[in-house]
């Protein structure tokens, strides 16, 4: 909703009147409503680009938050929103820091002029500000997705690491949720240090997948197929009981890849296939 | 068609998405622990719901899982209805058939699921949705 231009005039001046006081009172309110976890100084700072911005987007055509000329005034939001977002502020707290400017208004408006237009222009203002709160919420809102958005990112660059555990034995500790996407991951990861550790052997643990379902064992057979065109042979380990019994129930079928209780089990298999065993236990019976 | 007082209220979960896949699982492993399901018919009811809420978001285009408690006087259990306004599936049988599917997976999905739990009923046909609840007893 856009301010007449009477009222924006009128607005401005009082804005740019009591300049000094306003942004006083401002930040005195952001401060104790913030209780400290933002500087004075930081918050003055916040607080007379947004003042500043509000006098500019005024000057140039009038308040409305919509318009062209607002957009310093949007910009200046916006950074305040993700400022407070990537801080761990409360959205409550974030659009308070913009709604704090009603009270500073309306100290001003008491003790200025007292005729019958000031209720009006207080009402005008209160609106105006509340789009200006609306704006920040949605700002606030949106940072934190992709916040959200790059920490889901993150997660699924993390926990997908393959270690090489022995002499050509590489292992995918698999935790969590395998989904396409992560199940995609996995297996680049995996065929790719194939490759460059040149393992004949793979093992994939999913001890720390807590429910096997034909989507998750889809993904685990096709990044098995995908490694044996590579020539590496795929142990699958960490099969609990409960697992177990759940994929008879459902009728999945393994065909002839290993698969093992346990991730020592498995390396145990490959250790006993490649024969390294036999060559480390032969020394120690003849001390 | 059983015989079960539904106890408590349902807790009803929205399936749009991978991740609300991943929720109604959780919700179902949750009810299951609190009625006491053994760690096998816990995790047997969950890759089942697992792949029920996947068939309603794949196949049905999205829909509701409904998890609620039973109880039979003898037994307590978790009950859940999974329903969407999909195309419906036009040939059970083949549809519950090992191996048959239409969507590139392994064909398991609802044949597989209807082996985890203790009661499986469907209600579908072309055109008009599919339904389908599930019940898992606790021994």
């Amino acid at each position: 909703m856009a301010l007449s231009a009477e009222e924006s005039s009128r607005l401005t001046g009082l804005l740019d009147e009591h300049a000094e006081r306003i942004t006083n009172r401002w930040v005195e309110l952001l401060a104790a409503s913030l209780r400290g976890r933002l500087s004075q100084a930081e918050l003055r700072r916040q607080v007379q680009e947004l003042h500043h911005a509000m006098i500019e987007a005024a000057r140039s055509g009038g308040f409305d938050l919509e318009s062209e000329s607002a957009g310093e005034l949007r910009a200046v939001l916006a950074e305040l929103s993700r400022g407070r977002a990537r801080q761990g502020f409360t959205a409550t707290e974030t659009a308070t820091s913009v709604y704090a400017l009603k009270d500073v208004m309306l100290e001003v408006l008491e003790t200025d002029t007292t005729d019958a237009r000031t209720l009006r222009d207080y009402v005008a203002f209160s609106s105006l500000v509340d789009q200006m709160g609306l704006f920040t919420f949605e700002s606030f809102v949106r940072t934190r997705e992709s916040l959200i958005a790059d920490q889901a990112e993150q997660l699924l660059e993390l926990s997908t690491p393959v270690v090489k555990i022995w002499e050509g034995v590489v292992a995918v500790p698999l935790v969590g949720t395998l989904d396409s996407a992560r199940a995609q991951v996995v297996m680049e990861r995996l065929l790719q240090t194939l490759v460059d550790t040149s393992s004949p052997y793979a093992i994939i643990d999913i001890t720390g997948v807590p429910a096997v379902d034909t989507q998750v064992a889809q993904h685990i057979l096709k990044t098995v197929v995908a490694a044996r065109l590579m020539g590496a042979d795929c142990i699958i380990s960490g099969i609990r009981p409960q697992i177990a019994q759940t994929i008879v129930a459902l009728g999945i079928e393994f065909g002839d890849i290993a698969t093992k209780a346990s991730l020592a089990d498995a390396l145990r298999h490959v250790l006993r296939l490649t024969g390294v065993e036999a060559a480390r236990r032969q020394p120690r019976r003849e001390s | 068609m059983t015989a079960g007082v539904d106890r408590g209220h349902p807790q009803a979960q929205a399936i749009r998405s991978d991740e609300d896949v991943v929720r109604v699982r959780q919700l179902v492993r949750t009810v299951a622990v609190a009625v006491r399901l053994s760690l096998v018919d816990q995790t047997k009811l969950v890759t089942a719901a697992s792949e029920l809420a996947r068939n309603t978001l794949v196949y049905g285009g999205g829909g509701t899982a409904e998890v609620s408690t039973v109880d039979n006087g003898l037994r307590r259990g978790v009950r859940i209805v999974f329903a969407d306004d999909g195309p419906g599936i036009a040939d059970l049988d083949l549809a519950l058939t090992d191996g048959y599917t239409t969507g590139g997976g392994l064909g398991l999905g609802l044949s597989g699921a209807r082996r985890l739990v203790d009661e499986f009923d469907i209600d579908t046909g072309p055109e008009r949705g599919t339904r389908i609840t599930v019940t898992k007893w606790s021994r």
